[in-house]
């Protein structure tokens, strides 16, 4: 499974993701504190710790989704290939189309396989129906689930098992060509065996895309990141290679959590 | 005593207690529950005292001289009260009626659907805290209000920008109802849109769709059989609507498109005959139950329908 | 995997071509400020609408809204006429109905709510009585209205005519007799179709006093007595009685007739599948673990229900309710089709009397052609609404005490 990881040496890529002193709220809850963290191009970032860290949070304000929450306000800067998402003349609607996300639970629209995947192309561009199917195609192929449903295209998406719904949902997001590609716990409502096939996809996607993938399952941050955050209670506190922070934790905390004393 | 736990279990509760008897309870219990059935019962009851009264009277109607119900089916003149002879069509009130209700839904539903489309997916709390208890105001207002505004407000309006607007006529009718079924159709579509799944909704705009596209081809769509119900539901209600007709609509059955005339609905109908003077066991009389009849069947086709929709939609999304 | 396949697309992978065919984002965002702009239109117009509905009532009715159109009867002058028998009708109705209406429909959607049955069979009743019940919500209140005028006013018919009852209890018929010297003298009879009181020497009666005397009969051409105590209870012998009735506040007749228990069993059908939905739904957002709860501290079935789960819907019972009862007060076709338009000066003085109620005495007057009666209707409106606001107002304060008590 490794050798895969050898295309793009680490530290040799500029950023693509930068956050800085980023702090955000849900009303007078302070969700982030002071965050400073950068993420490498065509590299797999996870970000681990216990269920309300605020995790989950930082990525859905990278594409500025969260916004959607009344709420919710922040302070500070994601530079997203080095302009400001936060910043107000940034358009969410360009940003989200740079910036693919992947949720939680499996989101098909209660549309066709076909659809599901053309919807986002068909919104953002003006394109032939040909080059629609190529693109259908393309990205069901490029989430390893073409073969499962070439057959059955029309059908609809609901019919899917969770693990293919997924893979279909990465395939909607891969359709736009992201820059970025974001997955909030995409594997928590998945079984292992379909886990395991979205992990294999992470790490061939991370060939084009860089990847930000929040996750509660340490296993699953050693096996498909290059980098690995850790976050506690709305703080960053340690950030560094995924081998070094799960072998040699520089924090007392990172240790804790990861030993699985707390959490 | 060893830690505190009695020794013997006699004495471990501090206080002497007498349990009630299982038995009085039981009986007592089997008691109400049997008549909490019997009024349960009762529901059914109406339905069946509803389709048999109205079928019963229905029924003398169409053994009266001169009544067929083929007539009363296909014919398309209704003169039950004047003139040597008497007609018993039943189309000039089934086209008043629908006429009514076409007027009523085709402003109802846009005006109902973007506001419940507001509330759903653009509003925040606080727009949302003026909105939905001025949509409930409106709701609780009774209709013969809307019916005085109708004749009284209304039609000298209409009357001002074309001349051929008669001082009863079925477009001031049919605004009304329209703006009394409003809320129905608002805060049904409402619960339909926001039954929709969240996730969904984030999937939309995390591909970058906006809200616009997300409410058009993603949260519609998978709401729709919620909102088709919405519609039927508030298309009976305006089908059953009395007061506004029975005072803005006037009193002459009609096959007619045009808005700007005098028309009779089958409920304005039902009124006029109990209002009336004519015998209670005569054949104009009794062809109210007939129209009522007619009124219930539409009405429990739309309602049904629409409630059978409602629930396949729910079971969608649960 | 043809090679070909596995490369990106073109239009994807070409940055030239990716942009000419991207849709501009700008155009995009503008439809989209468009619709939203059609939403916020159509959602505050709603508000509009009602803030100039309720300014044009209270411009057209306040005017004629004085002590003496809260105080007077309805009258054939307008200036004279006042809505007083109408509001008091409404508020015997807001007693009786409730009354009727509440015990019928809780333990109805206790029944659908909270006992539902496990075997199929069952099941399959239960999903039929709540579609029934839905049904019977959609069934137009002008068609209730002619169920109440055929079961409730003249009973089918079989119980004769509407005119005529057949079973009364809280009646005392009389006949009454003019003296020559204008005494008025009751002679108490058996019921209201009892034969003619025949007169006799000593027959005992009642002076409109209520003091008991006996009758002292004579003769057409018998000197009419001098003495003034006997005078007074004398009549001739041919005198004939007319028939009267003195009915009690308990007055009860078979069939009901077009008095205000009718009106209030005809809108007690009207409101009870709207109480019995408000109801179930109430239910419905308790949380089943407190079932569990209850269920746990060995509470039976009925108990749970009743100790547990109902007092804890109670508020948003209560608010479904009020809405219920503020829909009967405003509703005016049902009793339109039972009680007809008619001229009633005095409030009912038992559940068996004539009444007219708020909504019915509008229509009465909105249906006149003088303005002078439109502007009594408008007085009228603004009368019910203001009631009925007050019933929104509560119902909206007691949901949102209960909200905040939750949250």
């Amino acid at each position: 499974m490794n050798g895969l990881k050898k295309n793009s040496e680490k530290g040799a890529m500029p950023n693509a993701i930068e956050i800085e002193n980023f702090n955000a709220w849900y009303g007078s809850f302070q969700a982030l504190k002071n965050i400073n963290i950068g993420m490498e191009k065509q590299q797999v970032t996870s970000f681990i710790g216990p269920s309300g860290c605020g995790k989950s949070t930082l990525l859905r304000w990278i594409n500025r989704i969260n916004e959607t929450v009344p709420t919710a306000r922040t302070e500070g800067a994601i530079r997203v290939n080095d302009s400001n998402v936060l910043d107000r003349t940034v358009d969410p609607v360009a940003l989200r189309r740079r910036v693919g996300m992947v949720f939680q639970k499996p989101n098909p629209f209660p549309k066709s396989i076909y659809e599901n995947v053309a919807f986002g192309v068909r919104l953002h561009m003006k394109v032939s129906r040909a080059e629609v199917d190529e693109i259908v195609e393309w990205s069901l192929r490029k989430a390893s689930i073409w073969d499962e449903v070439k057959d059955r295209l029309k059908s609809s998406a609901l019919s899917l098992s969770g693990g293919q719904q997924q893979r279909l949902c990465i395939a909607r997001a891969l359709a736009l060509a992201p820059e970025v590609l974001l997955m909030d716990e995409p594997c928590s409502a998945l079984d292992p065996i379909a886990t395991t096939k979205i992990e294999d996809l992470i790490h061939t996607l991370r060939e084009r895309y860089t990847v930000v993938i929040v996750t509660h399952n340490m296993q699953q941050a050693t096996r498909v990141s290059d980098y690995t955050a850790y976050m506690y209670l709305g703080e960053l506190i340690e950030f560094g290679e995924t081998e070094q922070l799960f072998t040699a934790p520089k924090d007392q905390r990172t240790e804790d959590y990861i030993t699985g004393k707390f959490g | 005593m060893k830690n505190g736990i009695p020794s013997t279990s006699k004495t471990w509760f501090p206080v002497s207690v007498r349990l009630r008897s299982r038995l009085t309870q039981k009986v007592s219990e089997a008691g109400i529950l049997s008549g909490m059935g019997l009024i349960t019962i009762l529901s059914v009851l109406l339905t069946l005292i509803i389709i048999i009264v109205l079928g019963y009277e229905a029924s003398l109607f169409f053994q009266q001289d001169g009544v067929s119900v083929r007539e009363f089916l296909t014919g398309v003149e209704w003169n039950p009260l004047l003139g040597s002879e008497k007609h018993f069509g039943i189309w000039p009130l089934v086209c008043g009626t629908l006429l009514v209700a076409f007027i009523a839904l085709l402003i109802a539903v846009p005006a109902g659907l973007l506001t419940a489309v507001f509330l759903s997916e653009y509003a925040n709390p606080r727009v949302r805290a003026i909105i939905k208890p001025a949509l409930e105001v409106l709701a609780g207002i009774p209709t013969v209000v809307y019916g005085f505004l109708a004749l009284t407000v209304f039609t000298p309006g209409f009357k001002m920008i074309s001349e051929n607007v008669g001082s009863y006529n079925a477009l001031s009718a049919g605004v009304a109802v329209g703006i009394l079924i409003l809320p129905i159709i608002t805060s049904l579509s409402e619960d339909a849109l926001r039954a929709v799944p969240n996730n969904l909704r984030e999937g939309a705009l995390g591909l970058g769709a906006t809200p616009a596209e997300t409410s058009f081809k993603v949260i519609l769509p998978a709401a729709l059989s919620g909102i088709i119900s919405s519609i039927l539901l508030a298309a009976a209600r305006a089908i059953g609507e009395t007061m506004v007709v029975a005072l803005a609509a006037g009193n002459t059955p009609k096959l007619t498109l045009n808005v700007g005339e005098e028309i009779q609905t089958m409920t304005g109908f039902m009124v006029q005959m109990a209002l009336g003077d004519v015998s209670n066991y005569g054949v104009e009389y009794l062809s109210m139950y007939a129209v009522a009849f007619m009124l219930f069947i539409i009405t429990l086709g739309f309602t049904l329908m629409g409630a059978l929709i409602r629930k396949r939609f729910r079971e969608e999304y649960q | 995997m043809s090679k070909k396949k596995s490369h990106m697309p073109e239009i994807l992978s070409d940055p030239e071509k990716h942009a000419a065919a991207t849709r501009p984002e700008k155009q995009r965002n503008r439809n989209n400020r468009i619709f939203r702009g059609f939403c916020v239109g159509a959602a505050f117009s709603s508000v509009g609408m009602l803030v100039l509905l309720i300014l044009t009532l209270l411009g057209l009715g306040v005017g004629e809204l004085t002590k003496t159109f809260l105080s007077n009867p309805p009258d054939p002058d307008p200036a004279q006429a006042g809505f007083f028998p109408a509001i008091m009708g409404s508020i015997w109705l807001l007693v009786l109905v409730p009354l009727l209406a509440l015990p019928a429909g809780v333990a109805t959607a206790i029944m659908l709510e909270e006992f539902t049955p496990r075997k199929p069979v069952l099941k399959r009743i239960h999903s039929l009585l709540q579609l029934n019940i839905t049904n019977l919500a959609g069934v137009p209140s002008v068609v209730y209205g002619i169920i109440g005028l055929t079961i409730f006013v003249s009973m089918f018919g079989f119980a004769g005519k509407s005119g005529e009852s057949m079973v009364e209890w809280g009646i005392r018929s009389f006949d009454q007799f003019y003296s020559e010297t204008d005494q008025v003298l009751l002679v108490p009879v058996d019921g209201p179709h009892a034969p003619e009181a025949v007169l006799t020497e000593g027959l005992e009666a009642l002076t409109t006093s209520g003091e008991k005397v006996r009758i002292h009969v004579i003769g057409e051409d018998a000197p009419w007595p001098e003495d003034e105590e006997l005078s007074l209870r004398t009549l001739r012998d041919y005198d004939t009685p007319g028939r009267v009735h003195d009915r009690s506040w308990y007055y009860f007749r078979v069939p009901f007739g077009r008095g205000i228990l009718t009106g209030a069993l005809t809108l007690m059908l009207v409101i009870l599948p709207v109480i019995i939905i408000a109801t179930q739904e109430a239910l419905r957002a308790v949380p089943y673990s407190l079932r569990e709860a209850g269920w746990g501290l060995g509470l039976s079935r009925w108990q749970t229900v009743w100790r547990v789960v109902f007092p804890s819907a109670l508020p948003t019972v209560m608010t479904g309710t009020i809405l219920a009862i503020s829909r009967a007060i405003g509703e005016a076709a049902p009793l339109l089709m039972i009680a007809g338009i008619v001229f009633i000066t005095n409030p009912p003085g038992n559940i068996m009397d004539d009444f007219t109620a708020m909504p019915l005495q509008i229509y009465n007057w909105a249906q006149r052609p003088q303005q002078e009666f439109h502007d009594l209707a408008a007085s009228g409106i603004v009368v019910l609404l203001t009631i009925l606001l007050c019933f929104n107002a509560i119902a909206i304060i007691i949901r949102n005490r209960s909200n905040k008590a939750l949250s």
